[in-house]
């Protein structure tokens, strides 16, 4: 076993709406990711990935609130910290986060050197400009990055280049963790290509120790990250390695998930994707059993009564799920 | 729907608005069953009566009298009649008859007549005082002890037949009589203005005329904007360019100095309060023109809009059904920006002289009008123009305070 | 994964849809840009044809001149075989009877002050069944509702943005399924939707294909959807089409530089995605 960086434990963070009613967004969250590792979270929309994200930074300001559970980052419980606290002694330097638009957040008036000036200075105030700039232009060159970047504008970029910037800036402290919200999503393909070439290069030099990363799109998510977990209504459903969770997933829903991957490659056409109906519940009042029984077609009646906990199977595998996983597969065999 | 008309209530500012404009609305209704009769009425004969009450004193000698034994009343008398210049010239004579007034308070008329019978001499002789000066002063007493001293009126009035004055009665000074048994009285709340009418009733009546002339005026505002904005944005192409062209030209020619050259032209026999609304409303319609042109634009490539159009629906049908809806709450917050800028462009006009004929019905503008030309404002007429500021104040605020509201609901980013 | 669809093939039935030129040019002088370059293509009856394209290409201007929503600025359209005419109202009218379209939005395609019920009877009316009985009108849509999997007595008097983005792109199917052109343009309908969503999605348009012998033209910038659900495939790049043909040839075996670009750059399951295919230092993207 590796050294653990990021440790998250039964972590319970919400929202609170307009009409004060609370959303229960991330609802009892557990994972680990070792030291040079990378961890994938997939799932439809409002499932809670982004949230996650959000929370696992410590960053709280409304609506979003820290409910209970822990965030332990190399050792370090960040999640009791104030948001002052966290945004000078966490962000950036143990953890940097890369939303999906990032690349927007630029402030078109100033040159690219002046944002790695801010990153740095918000950890070491003292910092020297010529310095900041040879570690910079050092950094970018490792990165594959012209270093022409540093003296131009936001808007003389483009987006591929932007997000690999932002990318580029955001980790310069070298960060334990990158937690990563579809980074590539609003790309063309070629860039994102470059955004996760990027992205691994991150991980193979050792500027990052570990990766979050979260995306809708499954295909991209198995070529990317060692490890895969579905989160489906605020919950983690499965966990697993990226092949066992793409081509032996036990959960129905991550089965379902998985059974509508598109790729351009022989012998996808034709075949018949798997569909799942309905819509995923309210999370202001989240089913008391399984949150997917609604939408199951294997569900029975106990289903929808017990609070489901996650089961451990296979080699470091869970999945949340009252069905055995001998019984799952065999039913997935005869379809 | 209702849920849209639910979450504008909730909203603090609007409601506040809005709960302002309906009691400045309740007023107008309620206030001429109180007070009826024509506004402009002119009761008074003289200029600019104070606020107050006022009763007839001819029916006062007529209403039977009490008597009233009041300590105070001979000393406030007293102290009414005197002016502040009599009490510095008795200050005056204090001093050169060297008399102690260590600790006089001028005001204090008790003490300031308790010296001055201790000391008057009028055959005292002072240095320096002149002859003129001293018959002054021998007025000055006489006249304060009358007051003191005179106990009653006499009331004559000629004899019919002989043409002589014969007494009637007398008042005397412990009579008082009950105001409420007074048959003529009237309570004149902001007195009157310079051709004697009734403020209150006056501003009454031109609140409401001002309105009428705000919605008048906003009515057709939004309905020339809107109907060239929609067909400018919707239709596009060469008929944008002609409505944008005329819209342009009309945004560069100050509307107000359009506003006077048209008013002026048309005459003051010609102006009535609707002409001048849609005079108003003729010359303010281009930014409600121009933003709801942008709000189409960015509307007519929505694909709920290319779906109705594949549906086969016509140019009318699409615009009034797929656009209207969407930038409905954005003309009515145009809407009530152009009634509350309407009467403040009313006043404006007036106050030059421009507005409405001054015979017919009073507005808010013309009651500044009449104010400045008899200078209420250099006379202290208080009552004459500032109640009018205050209620445009009050009208334009709640109808801003509204758009505010609304503009929050609307447009959830500028939520806090 | 295993069940597989039979696949008639429809790539040489009547053509249906065919351009030759077609070219849509924006602005003038120096701010003059290209969005549709020249293109040509035919489309046969019952087809169903992908035109795929990264950000940029001209796909949803090609679409627009498809739908008869833009003119083109040079080129001609054939619709059945004779040259489109829709210069008037009535007449355009006429050609939207024979084409019709779902869009990428679900959220924005629909009018929000309208039920759900209308946007039906929208449908039944254009169909010229305006003087149907009100049951054989509530017939007609309670069939057009269970096509798509939904249930009409739910809908019923519900605004559609009471509906999830899926629910709202089957029922754009329900409608289309009213009103049965003969051609369906599908601009990205599950770009905005959910992946299990999505796969029920792409298989009720392969129903309604395979029901009512529609031809369908779906825009996406996915590839791997375009080959999983289409006939024949486009490739279209800057406004051109580099490469067209069956979708097995043209996946399986591309000849075009920029296709095969495009389908090494998008992410692989069963084979090795190789990034060494992208020079982090090119300037290009």
């Amino acid at each position: 076993m590796g050294n653990v960086i990021l440790e998250v434990r039964d972590l319970k963070t919400k929202y609170v709406t307009r009409f004060h009613e609370d959303v229960f967004a991330v609802d009892g969250v557990s994972f680990k990711i070792e030291e040079g590792k990378s961890l994938g979270v997939a799932g439809e929309s409002g499932c809670g990935k982004s949230t996650l994200a959000l929370s696992l930074m410590g960053y709280y300001f409304p609506p979003l609130h820290y409910i209970s559970g822990d965030i332990i980052i190399d050792g370090k419980n960040i999640s009791g910290l104030d948001p002052d606290a966290v945004r000078k002694t966490v962000l950036g330097k143990e953890i940097a986060y890369i939303p999906q638009a990032a690349m927007n957040a630029l402030n078109p008036t100033q040159k690219i050197i002046r944002f790695v000036e801010d990153v740095i200075r918000a950890h070491e105030p003292k910092a020297d400009k010529k310095e900041i700039r040879s570690r910079a232009e050092a950094r970018f060159a490792e990165l594959g990055l012209p270093r022409e970047v540093l003296d131009k504008h936001a808007v003389e970029l483009s987006g591929g280049m932007k997000q690999r910037t932002v990318i580029a800036v955001s980790t310069i402290l070298s960060p334990k963790v990158l937690i990563a919200d579809e980074p590539s999503s609003a790309l063309d393909v070629t860039s994102q290509k470059m955004v996760i070439k990027m992205m691994r290069e991150l991980m193979e030099k050792g500027y990052i120790k570990s990766m979050l990363f979260i995306t809708h799109e499954l295909p991209l998510l198995y070529d990317v990250t060692d490890d895969i977990m579905v989160m489906y209504a605020g919950q983690i459903v499965e966990k697993g390695t990226a092949k066992e969770m793409v081509f032996d997933p036990i959960h129905p829903y991550s089965h379902g998930l998985m059974g509508s991957i598109l790729v351009p490659e022989e012998g996808t056409r034709g075949t018949t994707l798997t569909a799942i109906p309905g819509t995923p519940p309210n999370l202001k009042k989240p089913p008391q059993g399984c949150r997917f029984a609604e939408r199951c077609r294997y569900a029975k009646d106990e289903c929808r009564y017990h609070a489901i906990v996650e089961r451990p199977f296979g080699e470091g595998r869970s999945y949340r799920c009252l069905i055995g996983v001998d019984q799952l597969r065999e039913v997935y065999e005869h379809e | 729907m209702k849920n849209t008309l639910r979450q504008v209530f909730h909203s603090s500012k609007f409601l506040v608005g809005f709960i302002i404009f309906l009691l400045i609305l309740l007023t107008m209704w309620v206030y001429p069953f109180l007070n009826p009769g024509n506004p402009l009425e002119m009761i008074g004969v003289g200029t600019f009566a104070r606020p107050g009450t006022y009763f007839s004193l001819y029916d006062a000698v007529n209403t039977p009298a009490e008597t009233l034994r009041l300590s105070d009343a001979d000393d406030k008398r007293v102290a009414a009649s005197m002016s502040m210049e009599d009490r510095v010239a008795m200050v005056e004579w204090f001093t050169l008859a060297e008399v102690d007034i260590e600790g006089l308070d001028i005001n204090d008329t008790d003490a300031l007549l308790d010296l001055w019978f201790a000391n008057y001499d009028s055959s005292l002789k002072l240095k320096g005082m002149t002859n003129a000066k001293k018959n002054y002063y021998k007025r000055l007493d006489r006249s304060i002890r009358e007051i003191r001293a005179a106990d009653t009126f006499t009331l004559m009035h000629p004899d019919e037949d002989s043409g002589e004055l014969v007494k009637r009665s007398d008042i005397s000074k412990t009579d008082y009589i009950n105001v409420g048994q007074v048959t003529n009285v009237k309570r004149l709340p902001l007195g009157t203005d310079n051709f004697g009418r009734d403020v209150l009733k006056e501003l009454v009546s031109a609140t409401g005329t001002s309105i009428v002339i705000g919605l008048i005026a906003g009515i057709v505002a939004t309905f020339i904007g809107l109907s060239l904005g929609l067909l400018a944005g919707y239709v596009g192409g060469f008929l944008d360019d002609i409505i944008m062209f005329i819209t342009n030209i009309f945004t560069v020619i100050p509307s107000f100095v359009l506003l006077i050259l048209i008013s002026y032209s048309i005459g003051q026999d010609q102006r009535g309060a609707s002409v001048v609304a849609i005079v108003i409303g003729f010359t303010s319609w281009t930014w409600t023109a121009r933003s709801v042109r942008s709000q189409v634009i960015s509307l007519r490539n929505r694909d709920h809009v290319n779906l109705s159009k594949l549906s086969g629906h016509s140019l009318v049908r699409i615009i009034l059904t797929d656009i209207l809806p969407y930038i409905a709450s954005y003309v009515v917050m145009a809407f009530i920006l152009q009634v509350s800028s309407g009467i403040l462009s009313e006043a404006q006009l007036s106050l030059l002289g421009l507005g409405p004929k001054t015979t017919e019905v009073p507005t808010l503008g013309l009651m500044m009008n009449w104010a400045m030309l008899y200078s209420a404002h250099t006379n202290g007429s208080w009552w004459a123009y500032f109640p009018v500021i205050l209620t445009i104040t009050f009208i334009s605020f709640s109808l801003n305070l509204m758009n505010t509201g609304l503009d929050q609901v609307f447009n959830p980013t500028l939520r806090d | 994964m295993s069940e597989t669809r039979e696949r008639k093939d429809f790539s040489n039935g009547p053509l249906c849809l065919s351009g030759r030129g077609v070219t849509k040019v924006f602005g003038i002088g120096d701010r003059k840009t290209v969005a549709v370059d020249h293109v040509d293509f035919d489309f046969h009856e019952g087809e169903f044809v992908s035109i795929v394209g990264e950000s940029g290409s001209g796909k949803t201007t090609l679409s627009k001149l498809l739908l008869g929503l833009m003119n083109p600025t040079e080129g001609e359209i054939l619709f059945e075989g004779k040259p489109r005419d829709i210069s008037s109202g009535s007449k355009k009218r006429e050609y939207w009877k024979g084409i019709q379209a779902i869009f990428q939005d679900p959220f924005s395609s629909y009018n929000v002050f309208h039920k759900i019920d209308s946007v039906l009877l929208d449908c039944i009316n254009m169909r010229g069944g305006r003087n149907l009985s009100k049951e054989k009108k509530i017939e007609l849509m309670t069939e057009a509702c269970s096509f798509v999997n939904l249930k009409f007595a739910e809908l019923t008097n519900k605004y559609p943005f009471e509906l999830s983005g899926g629910q709202m792109q089957r029922l754009m199917i329900a409608r289309i399924f009213l009103l049965k052109p003969r051609i369906l343009l599908a601009d990205e309908p599950t770009s905005m939707v959910d992946a299990c969503s999505r796969a029920t999605i792409l298989d009720m348009l392969l129903d309604l294909r395979d029901e009512t012998g529609m031809t369908i033209i779906f825009i996406t910038h996915d590839i791997g959807l375009a080959y999983y659900i289409s006939d024949t495939v486009y490739i279209m790049e800057h406004g051109r089409f580099v490469e067209s043909g069956k979708a097995d040839e043209v996946i399986l075996n591309p000849q075009a530089a920029y296709t095969k670009r495009l389908i090494s750059d998008v992410p692989k399951i069963h084979e090795e995605w190789d990034l060494s295919t992208v020079d982090l230092l090119s300037k290009e993207e």
